[in-house]
């Protein structure tokens, strides 16, 4: 285990020739050419594999009383039906799960499994699922966030955080804001469903599925099952897509292993699109109060957040504040997460979790302080930038770069033009708008290990369980291997998403890249020992690698030669020490929008996007370009269409598909451009790399929204921006 | 799936005669709501009749001056037409302003005024509709009910959802007609204007045609000339359904007519609305939209609508 316990020094990394570099991704041609295999395209791995078709409740809370599966049974195909009263209650699967999978009578949101139904094809599965018959006793719920909201946007005895006397401070401060902002529920609406093949032989369970977090889903299965993590197997070598919502197992990779195991044969299970949204997970909806005070040259000395989430009881809701606590400066402090226990079905986890939603809206409030202190919102905000967490001045960020993303955004996207007043440029019927927002998104690193195996024919196995979704691994790890062991990209292969393989930190977070990367280039160096010891050579520190060779005072051999004698192989993983928590390691950046508005329709237009990211080294910047332009569009999303909406009467997302729920189209985005600051973070990684995933979503919403307000002069502080918000004060 | 009777006809005699003989038959021609409908277990036919290989995919010129349509002409090769294009502006831009390249590829002229609702509720079978199950109530009419995509005139107790397609739009303005053939021979040319019906106590009932009844073609009269101009307002740019379109025809002298959609149950016209045009969107819409009983998520649509007519206005003149 390399431990990386102090902040990385000058290295071979900083010459890097491959890392760093802009490589194309290396499973591209598998995707486009539909090579790459998805959990459930799994069709050759095994023989008699039966499809499995879930039924889904159809209360929001209540008890099932009866269920009557004979005429489904009956039905052409049908190989059998498992239902969750027979099961019996489950243990949670994993830590991280809020809302039970499968199993017993009793119902705690809407489309949760209570049965599979299991047949030779899947049109006859779902004919007969639809057969299934089902007696409830229904019980009423909670389903209206905004019933808690008056109560809670007042209550402050139990925060997250207080510094200071932010109740005096504020009201002594000469300029002062204090809105509401909401945000709704989002639903993930990744492009490949939950799904997943279950295999049972001899004891053991294997699953292919689509899942971000192998060993998790691994420990998840386990303890649901029984079995020992050695019993399982998880495979998940591509995933269309995660957000968040596979980062745990959800009901398909249960039902899917419950049926395999009762009916005795293998059954794959693949999450209707309609299930999708009450099934699985959301990004809850928050209500949330700002108040900023500041003195008149635009310091800022009080600083509040509260805000309020809904989760399922036992969850852990959306945190919009925390982002808050570190991003500005500020004396006085206090921040408030309030949890309303709603029997909506579970929110859990999405892309960038917490400061997505709280930077909606605090990003916002900061464009309004802006303005009532007759500053640029730029240098409002780098008026406010920090250095050191404003919790604790003995807290050190370990590289932060906010000001110079501001300053270098400012300059690329020429914002000395914008409008001063809002409404006050026009192109035609088009009023246009500038707008500017920060990001701010923690860089954290989790435990990966890799198996490097050099093959006598000269190329280089990189083995991890780690997970590509749909980010770039394959591609970063093939680089970073080739970095270290001094080979060409092409002669790597990269092995992921099983849990045989090597633990690996897995996707989320925006740790995976990262992590990752840091556990390959622990086995890089790893193997380079072994190689120096086949060699003869005790340090393998005075072997140089390059172009295939490895170099010592004996002269140059070539790597496929030494392997030819036999496959090396090295081992090891990387563990961040505690060194990190005394700083805060985390990412930066700014956003900046412009857009018109259809002064008769409403209608909004974005014209150019700009994001400028510091996020320590960028290891591809092919990949972490991509990464970051779908952020930006995930927040074009957030801003402007998405939002599932609730029945409140009868608590469930009505949106059924992605029709009902509206992600963005190629015509809702503009020209993008994305600007890295040239970075590097000692403390993050050996790599000095922090991730980019989430942090391109951070902050893009907020800036669309200000260039709503710069365009029409209309604040609208409730997401989406849909033009019912606005219309009616817009030019008649 | 329901297991169904798969039957291809060859031309629309046999069409109608087998749907005669076959209780419950549904045409099928494009599939690209019908299939959906069918796998999300929201209709369930017990025959399907083919009717792609009727040979009724031409647009022919009328002894009137107009075009007759085929009811299998595609979306695409209509929208595409050059007499279409420079006789019937109005009815390529709302062909355009619907669904994606690969979805008008597939449908067909009929099967578009045929389309279903999009009202969330109708779509989850859990839920009572009575569009999809008579009798069973109506979801979204309850409290708590997502309603911002529903329909603000023309709806009723039982029913609260419009109708999604563009191009019918287009062809209410255009004042089409829909020609059909039934199992006994007779033949009926329903002006637009009737063809789609309110739903009132029966919302099951989308249309006027009768079981068993073929669309056959449809009938544009001559071209009327004007500015003819389409306009649909949606939360994204494109790929999805309207919150309000608005179809014009402005002639040089400041007449014209109006025609809604996202707004009702089936494409919104009134005369007296189109006679107030000279007077402005707002005159029109006043008459267009009165009587209108818009539900709490969607009295926007209201706004919307005059304000979507201003626009084209503007652009008209």
């Amino acid at each position: 285990m390399m431990d990386f316990d102090q902040p990385a020094g000058d290295s071979r990394i900083d010459l890097s020739r491959i890392l760093g570099q802009p490589a194309t991704r290396i499973d591209g041609p598998l995707k486009v050419s539909g090579a790459a295999r998805y959990a459930y395209e799994q069709h050759d791995v095994l023989e008699g594999q039966k499809v499995g078709y879930p039924v889904l409740a159809t209360i929001a809370r209540g008890r099932i009383t009866a269920m009557r599966t004979t005429a489904a049974a009956a039905m052409p195909g049908v190989i059998g039906i498992v239902t969750a009263p027979e099961v019996g209650k489950m243990p949670k699967p994993f830590a991280f799960n809020v809302a039970p999978l499968f199993g017993g009578d009793e119902v705690v949101h809407y489309h949760q499994a209570i049965a599979v139904v299991v047949a030779d094809s899947f049109e006859e599965a779902r004919a007969a699922a639809a057969r299934v018959e089902v007696d409830y006793a229904g019980e009423t719920g909670g389903f209206d966030l905004h019933g808690l909201w008056p109560e809670r946007r007042e209550d402050a005895r139990d925060p997250v955080a207080r510094v200071g006397d932010f109740e005096a401070a504020f009201a002594a401060a000469p300029v002062r804001l204090d809105h509401d902002y909401s945000t709704p529920a989002h639903s993930h609406a990744m492009m490949e469903p939950h799904a997943t093949l279950a295999h049972w032989q001899d004891g053991r369970l294997t699953v292919w599925t689509s899942n971000q977090m192998v060993e998790w889903a691994r420990t998840g299965l386990a303890s649901t099952f029984g079995l020992s993590e050695d019993q399982v197997r998880v495979i998940s070598p591509y995933v269309g897509g995660g957000f968040g919502t596979k980062l745990v197992l959800r009901a398909d990779a249960i039902l899917a292993a419950q049926a395999a195991r009762r009916l005795g044969c293998p059954v794959k299970v693949a999450l209707p699109r309609p299930a999708v949204m009450n099934n699985t997970s959301h990004r809850a909806a928050t209500l949330q109060r700002i108040r900023i005070g500041a003195e008149a040259d635009g310091r800022i000395t009080a600083i509040a957040h509260t805000a309020l989430s809904n989760t399922l009881p036992g969850g852990r809701g959306e945190n919009a504040v925390d982002q808050s606590r570190w991003f500005y400066a500020g004396a006085h402090r206090l921040f408030v997460h309030h949890l309303g226990e709603m029997h909506l079905p579970e929110s859990n986890a999405m892309r960038a979790p917490g400061e997505a939603p709280g930077l909606m809206a605090l990003e916002i409030a900061m464009d309004e302080m802006a303005e009532k202190l007759r500053m640029d919102p730029v240098a409002f905000r780098i008026r406010n930038d920090t250095q050191v967490s404003p919790e604790d001045p003995d807290k050190p960020f370990s590289d932060r770069h906010f000001s110079e993303c501001l300053t270098r955004g400012a300059e690329a996207f020429g914002w000395s033009d914008r409008p001063l007043r809002p409404g006050s440029r026009r192109d035609g019927d088009w009023m246009l708008g500038w707008g500017v927002a920060g990001a701010y998104r923690g860089g954290p690193a989790m435990t990966s290990g890799a198996r490097l195996r050099l093959q006598p024919s000269g190329r280089l196995l990189v083995e991890t369980s780690m997970t590509d979704i749909g980010t770039g691994s394959y591609t970063i790890l093939a680089q970073t291997a080739a970095e270290v062991l001094g080979l060409p990209l092409e002669a790597v292969e990269v092995r992921l998403g099983d849990s045989d393989l090597p633990a690996s930190a897995g996707s989320g977070g925006q740790w995976g890249a990262a992590s990752a990367t840091a556990g390959v280039y622990a086995a890089g160096l790893a193997l380079r020992t072994e190689i120096a010891r086949r060699l003869g050579v005790n340090d393998a520190d005075t072997l140089v690698f390059e172009a295939g060779t490895v170099r010592g005072s004996d002269g140059a051999r070539s790597l496929a030669d030494l392997a030819a004698e036999g496959e090396i192989v090295a081992e090891d993983a990387i563990r961040f020490g505690d060194f990190r928590k005394r700083q805060i390691v985390a990412t930066f950046g700014a956003h900046f929008v412009e857009l018109g508005v259809h002064a008769l329709t409403g209608e909004i237009r974005l014209r150019r996007m700009l994001a400028v990211c510091d996020a320590g080294r960028i290891l591809n910047p092919v990949t972490a370009r991509s990464q970051v332009i779908g952020g930006m569009v995930m927040g074009v999303g957030a801003a402007l269409m998405e939002e599932a909406a609730i029945d409140t009467g009868r608590g469930f997302f009505p949106a059924h598909d992605l029709a009902g729920y509206e992600v963005p189209v190629h015509a809702d985005i503009p020209v993008q451009e994305v600007i890295f600051l040239d970075t590097a973070d000692a403390s993050a990684t050996p790599l000095k790399a922090k991730g980019v995933g989430e942090l391109g979503l951070c902050g893009v919403a907020a800036a669309i929204a200000n260039a709503l307000y710069n365009a029409t002069g209309v604040r609208v502080r409730d997401y989406p921006l849909t033009l019912e918000h606005y219309l009616d004060e817009l030019p008649a | 799936m329901k297991p169904f009777s798969y039957h291809r006809a060859s031309d629309a005699a046999q069409a109608v005669a087998r749907a005669a003989e076959l209780p419950g038959a549904r045409f099928i021609a494009g599939g690209t709501n019908l299939l959906d409908l069918m796998k999300l277990g929201i209709e369930a036919p017990a025959h399907l009749i083919d009717v792609n290989g009727l040979g009724l995919d031409q647009i022919t010129e009328t002894p009137a001056g107009g075009l007759r349509i085929g009811t299998l002409v595609s979306n695409t090769a209509l929208s595409a037409d050059d007499r279409v294009r420079r006789d019937y502006p109005l009815l390529t831009r709302a062909i355009a302003a619907g669904a994606s390249g690969q979805l008008r590829n597939k449908a067909t002229t009929g099967g578009n005024l045929l389309q279903r609702t999009r009202c969330p509720y109708f779509y989850d079978t859990a839920m009572p509709c009575n569009k999809r199950l008579p009798g069973s109530g109506c979801a979204a009419s309850t409290p708590g009910a997502v309603t911002r995509p529903l329909g603000v005139i023309g709806t009723s107790q039982a029913c609260l959802a419009t109708h999604p397609s563009d191009m019918a739009v287009a062809l209410r303005a255009l004042d089409a007609e829909v020609g059909t053939l039934s199992a006994d021979g007779a033949r009926r040319e329903i002006p637009l204007e009737s063809f789609h019906r309110l739903p009132g106590a029966m919302p099951e009932h989308d249309t006027v045609l009768r079981p068993g009844e073929l669309i056959t073609h449809v009938t544009l009269p001559a071209p009327v000339g004007g500015r003819q101009l389409y306009h649909k307002v949606r939360d994204r740019a494109s790929y999805a359904f309207a919150l309000v379109s608005v179809a014009l025809i402005l002639q040089p002298d400041g007449t014209g007519r109006v025609a809604l959609g996202g707004v009702a149950p089936k494409p919104w016209r009134r005369p007296e609305a189109d006679a107030a045009l000279p007077r402005g969107a707002g005159a029109v819409m006043e008459r267009l939209l009165e009587g209108a009983r818009p539900l709490s998520g969607n009295a926007f649509k209201i706004p919307l609508a005059t304000r979507t007519l201003a626009a084209l206005l503007k652009e008209a003149a």
